[in-house]
């Protein structure tokens, strides 16, 4: 490790320290960590990464750093914790732009003093920037989408330290490529963002859940489907299996006004409750909780599930019987009428196992129909040994292109190498 | 163009597939922005994506430079043809190839319309949300291509929220899947950087849409005002009340006048501005959204408010609307349609300032837009056969985008940048910004054969990328892993 900042790094930036064990990413040691407080002196900071060649990692909170594979090399850790403004809420426009460390909860209370919010609702807690670089959504995936879907501008700067901007500050614009796209997901890859705007919604003012409970998985992914077919426009779809032999709910949030989701959920238990007449499940029920998401603790493994949604009871089944075969119990969760879920399994599952199943799972719902693949399995986070044992990513569509895209945007391969799908 | 060129294309497609008479080529000269023309060397009309890989192969073999059509509806000249180049046409690929209701997806062929993959899904109680003005024959391809909104897109937003994956022939001609039709395909979103790239990055051959559930309640109100500053408040107000409507339409009393002259729509008489409101959603939404908003009008001045129940009463109000950009033809020899957005808040300022613009030059505008997410459609009157007239309503068309930049907003809305606007692009982004745009071109297109000349104002030489990597994994070095 380096006694101390190399002059270029700390003329460029006004808090350059030496990394220490706490920085370490999926137990790759960092050597440096930039705090830039502009996007400026990031691109400053990035100029001076490029000029002594090293490899760089962005970082929020640090909560999904250790997302995607250890990356092979991390020299310089750039923090996004000082880029924690709010640079212009246009509550009339329902648009606001922020820096890139700003946290989704400052965000949020900010939003809701004037009635409005950004809809998603990730598990965990998160930076503007971070939840765009992993894409990460919660239960609202179901009505409002990912990051990728609400992000309406974008400010990045490259490997090479140029800034780049795209989008704007309209909902609707069609001018030139859509930069915010390409870097929603990409796992800090391309380059780092400081800056992004997005398309902002209503806060409710009231929220119920309809939930049902049931033993089977066909009738669970009966009830899923039919709440995402239904004409009562779901906010959110949710199944949760914590137990592979444990009974299955199915949670459908609406969102509104109070008579508006009053009659809603009425009208709904009703619909679930003949979609699956003569199937075992029940009972209905309808809560009332409080504003604000079911966020999940955050499990040592989590494992994405995505997939055709139509194959839901398929692939619950699927997952059933792997987890018997390989003697795990992993807890099943997520977005299932968006054809998201995810398997959390305990820091002591055997790693062989949860290759195994990784592996298996990813042949029965991702393999293709012979022409275009139809889901993917992603192991998010995993211990050292599952990410020694398992292939994290899997195969990707046209990695041919991505590795292109990553060749232009990052020809010398020092945004975060290695951590991403295709070895990008 | 070169005749062996042609000879190969043929075999790849058949002799009725390949277009080499000058007359028939001049059909294609143009999509729907008529000012530009140009005559393709050649035309094809394959019928599988395998027959668009073989084409476009053989033109990245021979250097020749190729455009993708779909429907030639588009208003930017993204479709516009080059005369060294061949026109792939994509009118004789339009299957739905399978609807996966449960799912809630459908394959389609990209010359299918947009209209069709609605139809195909209606049986299923499905739709598919984006609806351009011109969804009776728009393929779905070219939807890709420019990322087309609609009225509709306010609440259910743009072609690249409906997209899930697409196959695409590459500009080396080699037949490959973008995103796997989940929308949470892992590595890249290439589907989101393809859609809207206005067809500079390949030609696509297959489209997984998204489908939405029909709404059970649908009701359509029509607003009259004697002002547009009367009928930009309501707007502001039904917004603000946090009531999301489907669509929210306005149009000033110029375009109405030309509406009536031309379908008769019969709009209350002596408005200054109307204004269409569509709510959708559930039933009982949809009937307290309904009340809200005939109070809200009534509050900001509107006069006459009427609703459609049925499918034909709503047709009759949005016959008008969706007659308008036409139907100026019927007041004006010759006109330009702008695409311009500003942040909703800012329309009564930018309206203000386009009517100090005409009263300026006295060149008449009528307004045509979608309220709700802040996209004017100026209509730019002028008489292309009076002395330098044509001259000054492009002044005036380009002042409007200027207004729209100075207000924080977009030279385009739904329109695309096409031929048209590529020479705005500076005024909107930075050279960075552009040079950073274009490095997805390189990635995608290094010798710049795909639709070239269109979106960016001067195109990016794709040098050679350095060949530096670093170093392996210690893990994969230590052959404990193996990386993909």
């Amino acid at each position: 490790m380096a006694a101390s900042v190399p002059p270029e790094l700390a003329a460029a930036c006004a808090r350059v320290r030496l990394a220490d064990e706490h920085d370490s990413v999926s137990g790759q040691p960092a050597r440096y960590v930039a705090e830039p407080a502009s996007t400026a002196e990031a691109a400053a900071a990035l100029r001076a990464a490029a000029a002594l060649d090293l490899t760089v990692l962005p970082r929020g909170t640090g909560g999904r750093v250790d997302w995607g594979r250890p990356p092979a090399s991390c020299d310089l850790i750039l923090s996004t914790t000082r880029l924690d403004k709010v640079i212009e809420h246009a509550a009339g426009d329902l648009v606001v732009t922020v820096q890139a460390g700003v946290t989704l909860g400052a965000l949020q209370e900010r939003l809701a003093t004037d009635g409005q919010r950004l809809a998603l609702d990730p598990p965990g807690a998160g930076t503007a920037g971070g939840l765009i670089a992993t894409n990460a959504a919660g239960p609202l995936r179901f009505r409002y989408g990912a990051p990728r879907d609400l992000l309406i501008g974008i400010t990045i700067v490259r490997a090479d330290g140029t800034v780049a901007k795209a989008g704007g500050k309209v909902v609707k614009n069609v001018a030139g490529y859509d930069l915010g796209k390409l870097f929603a997901g990409s796992y800090g890859t391309l380059g780092l963002i400081t800056e992004a705007t997005f398309r902002l919604h209503p806060l409710p003012a009231a929220t119920a859940w309809v939930t049902a409970e049931t033993g089977d998985p066909t009738a669970a992914a009966v009830l899923a489907l039919s709440a995402a077919r239904s004409p009562y426009a779901p906010a959110a779809v949710e199944l949760d299996w914590p137990a592979s032999t444990g009974p299955l709910t199915v949670s459908v949030l609406l969102e509104g006004d109070e008579p508006s989701v009053a009659e809603r959920a009425d009208l709904l238990a009703a619909w679930l409750k003949s979609e699956v007449a003569g199937i075992a499940a029940g009972p209905f029920s309808v809560v009332r909780p409080r504003l604000g998401n079911r966020a999940r603790p955050t499990a040592p493994t989590q494992i994405r599930v995505a997939f055709w949604t139509g194959r839901l009871a398929e692939v619950l089944g699927t997952i059933g019987a792997l987890a018997a075969r390989h003697r795990l119990d992993p807890a099943v969760s997520g977005a299932a009428a968006a054809g998201v879920l995810e398997l959390s399994l305990p820091a002591d599952a055997p790693a062989e196992s949860v290759a195994e199943l990784v592996a298996e799972l990813r042949a029965e719902v991702a393999a293709g129909d012979g022409e275009m693949p139809t889901g993917s399995v992603v192991v998010l986070t995993a211990p050292a040994e599952v990410r020694a044992a398992a292939d994290m990513w899997g195969p990707v569509p046209s990695p041919g292109l991505m590795r292109a895209v990553k060749d232009q945007f990052d020809p010398g391969h020092r945004m975060a190498p290695g951590r991403f799908a295709g070895g990008i | 163009m070169d005749s062996a060129l042609a000879a190969r294309l043929t075999d790849i497609c058949g002799t009725d597939s390949v277009v080499t008479d000058p007359q028939e080529l001049r059909t294609y000269e143009c999509d729907g922005l008529t000012a530009h023309r140009c005559s393709p060397g050649l035309v094809v009309l394959p019928r599988t994506a395998g027959q668009v890989a073989a084409v476009v192969g053989e033109c990245a073999a021979r250097q020749v430079p190729f455009v993708a059509r779909g429907s030639g509806t588009g208003l930017s000249g993204g479709a516009l043809p080059r005369s060294d180049g061949v026109l792939i046409v994509t009118s004789k690929m339009r299957s739905i190839v399978a609807v996966d209701a449960a799912s809630r997806r459908a394959i389609v062929e990209p010359g299918a319309t947009n209209l069709s993959v609605s139809k195909a899904a209606e049986k299923f109680g499905l739709f598919y949300a984006p609806d351009p003005s011109s969804q009776v024959i728009c393929s779905v391809g070219g939807n890709v291509a420019e990322n087309s909104g609609g009225a509709h897109c306010l609440k259910h937003g743009f072609t690249v929220h409906h997209v899930t994956g697409l196959q695409i022939v590459t500009p080396q001609g080699e037949l490959t899947w973008l995103g796997d039709g989940t929308g949470s395909s892992p590595g890249y979103d290439l589907v989101g950087a393809f859609t809207g790239s206005e067809g500079t990055l390949g030609i696509v051959t297959k489209v997984v849409v998204k489908l939405t559930p029909l709404p059970e309640a649908v009701t359509t109100l029509l607003a009259a005002f004697a002002t547009m500053g009367a009928g930009g408040a309501a707007v502001s107000s039904i917004i603000g009340s946090g009531i999301l409507p489907g669509a929210i339409e306005m149009m000033d009393a110029l375009a109405i006048e030309a509406a009536e002259a031309a379908v008769n729509c019969q709009y209350p008489a002596g408005a200054g501005a109307v204004l269409i409101v569509e709510l959708d959603g559930p039933a009982g939404d949809v009937s307290r959204d309904e009340a809200a908003v005939r109070k809200i009008c009534t509050g900001a001045g509107a006069y006459e408010i009427r609703a459609a129940q049925d499918a034909a009463e709503r047709a009759a109000i949005w016959t008008g609307r969706k007659s308008a950009f036409a139907a100026v033809g019927r007041i004006s020899p010759a006109y330009i349609v702008q695409d311009g957005v500003v942040p909703r808040t800012a329309l009564p300022q930018v309206l203000d300032r386009i009517s100090e613009l005409s009263a300026a030059t006295g060149i008449r505008v009528a307004n045509v837009f979608h309220a709700g997410d802040g996209n004017l459609h100026p209509l730019v009157l002028f008489d292309d056969t009076a002395d330098g007239e044509q001259e000054a309503a492009e002044q005036v068309s380009g002042a409007i985008l200027d207004l729209c930049i100075e207000h924080g907003g977009s030279i385009t809305g739904e329109h695309g940048v096409g031929v048209d606007k590529s020479r705005y692009m500076p005024r909107m982004f930075g050279a960075d910004d552009l040079d950073t745009m274009q490095l997805v071109r390189c990635a995608f297109d290094p010798a710049g054969l795909c639709n070239p000349g269109k979106v960016f104002p001067t195109p990016r030489l794709c040098g050679e990328v350095p060949g530096v990597r670093r170093a392996p994994h210690p893990l994969v070095a230590s052959r404990q892993l193996e990386q993909f």
